[in-house]
């Protein structure tokens, strides 16, 4: 591999080393998820005074534009890491995209409910063809494709090479989806927050904005890690390390409950 | 609190939406962990059978 890479990446990144980090990063992760979150979500349904022309119904928009967000962040982070996995072939980063694939359909499902919940109200309609619903349905498709092609081949290494070319073939439709609103004539509103230049919303609606999407950050960084510490262990099943790990959870669970003796007798018999 | 529960007469659509955020991503967190438990105990289990097959005849064919 390349030798500008400084070392401590190499060593990150080797299955034990990483699955240990993660453990570690993952319960801070979810702490500052949920702190920021209950705070957003303080300044956002209580602190915030209702629109002048929306009432309180723009209320979802704390929780429907972050979603939008981290569906799109969440989709050009699988698609680098499916190219760094096809290029140099570092396992770690075929776990990281494929892993981050259900988290983006996730966040990609709840944009299009709370988004549907929002338009009934204000636009008369749950649905309409437009281009930013549309290519934001697209999106749905595009994660639930790279899932489904993951899954759909026996050795999983051989299906995350397939998904990782359906990532990255389908990260078009990112700027797609982000400049919809200024290249079609659409119902969607335009963007209001805006890294250059003033955003077109009060302060007062703006910070529980940005502070749900900070919120949405570290969630996705905890749910990715215990996603991909699992994914390691069922990869790396035949690994002392993880056959450690086994003993270990092993003696803890028999200790607490007699399930995993059952488990055990039920195997041999 | 019942204004901040009617949210202007749109609770019916602000409160679902809430609640589509937090179910989803509730879910989206409980899967791995229930999925790790799973592959643990099939990896334990598999372990324990080697072993014995091990025991019955210590050198392998």
């Amino acid at each position: 591999m390349a030798n500008w890479i400084p070392l401590w990446v190499h060593k990150l990144s080797s299955p034990p080393n990483f699955y240990r980090f993660a453990g570690v990063v993952r319960p801070w992760a979810l702490a500052l998820a949920l702190i920021t979150g209950a705070v957003a979500l303080y300044g956002g349904l209580v602190l915030a005074p209702a629109d002048y022309q929306q009432g309180d119904a723009y209320r979802i928009i704390f929780i429907h534009v972050p979603s939008a967000w981290m569906s799109l962040f969440i989709y050009g982070v699988m698609a680098v890491a499916s190219f760094i996995s096809l290029v140099w072939r570092i396992k770690l980063a075929e776990v990281v995209a494929m892993e981050s694939a259900p988290i983006g359909a996730a966040f990609t499902f709840i944009t299009l409910v709370t988004g549907s919940l929002w338009g009934k109200p204000m636009w008369g309609t749950w649905w309409t063809w437009d281009a930013r619903l549309t290519s934001e349905l697209v999106l749905l498709f595009l994660y639930l494709g790279v899932i489904g092609l993951y899954h759909s081949f026996e050795d999983r290494r051989q299906g995350a090479r397939a998904a990782a070319f359906l990532a990255i073939i389908g990260i078009i439709n990112v700027p797609i989806v982000h400049f919809s609103v200024n290249w079609w004539n659409t119902l969607h509103q335009g963007s209001t927050v805006r890294i250059l230049g003033p955003s077109k919303i009060s302060g007062d609606m703006l910070w529980p904005l940005l502070t749900m999407m900070a919120a949405t950050k570290f969630y996705y960084i905890a749910s990715l890690f215990g996603r991909v510490r699992t994914d390691l262990l069922s990869m790396e099943s035949g690994k002392d390390w993880v056959k450690q790990i086994a003993d270990a959870y092993g003696s803890a669970s028999a200790a607490s409950a007699g399930r995993a003796g059952a488990a055990e007798k039920e195997s041999k018999a | 609190m019942s204004a901040f529960l009617a949210m202007g007469g749109y609770a019916m659509y602000v409160w679902p939406a809430y609640a589509v955020f937090f179910i989803v991503l509730i879910a989206d967190y409980l899967n791995p962990s229930l999925r790790r438990r799973r592959n643990l105990r099939e990896l334990r289990s598999r372990m324990a059978r080697q072993a014995a097959r091990q025991q019955r005849n210590p050198t392998p064919p």
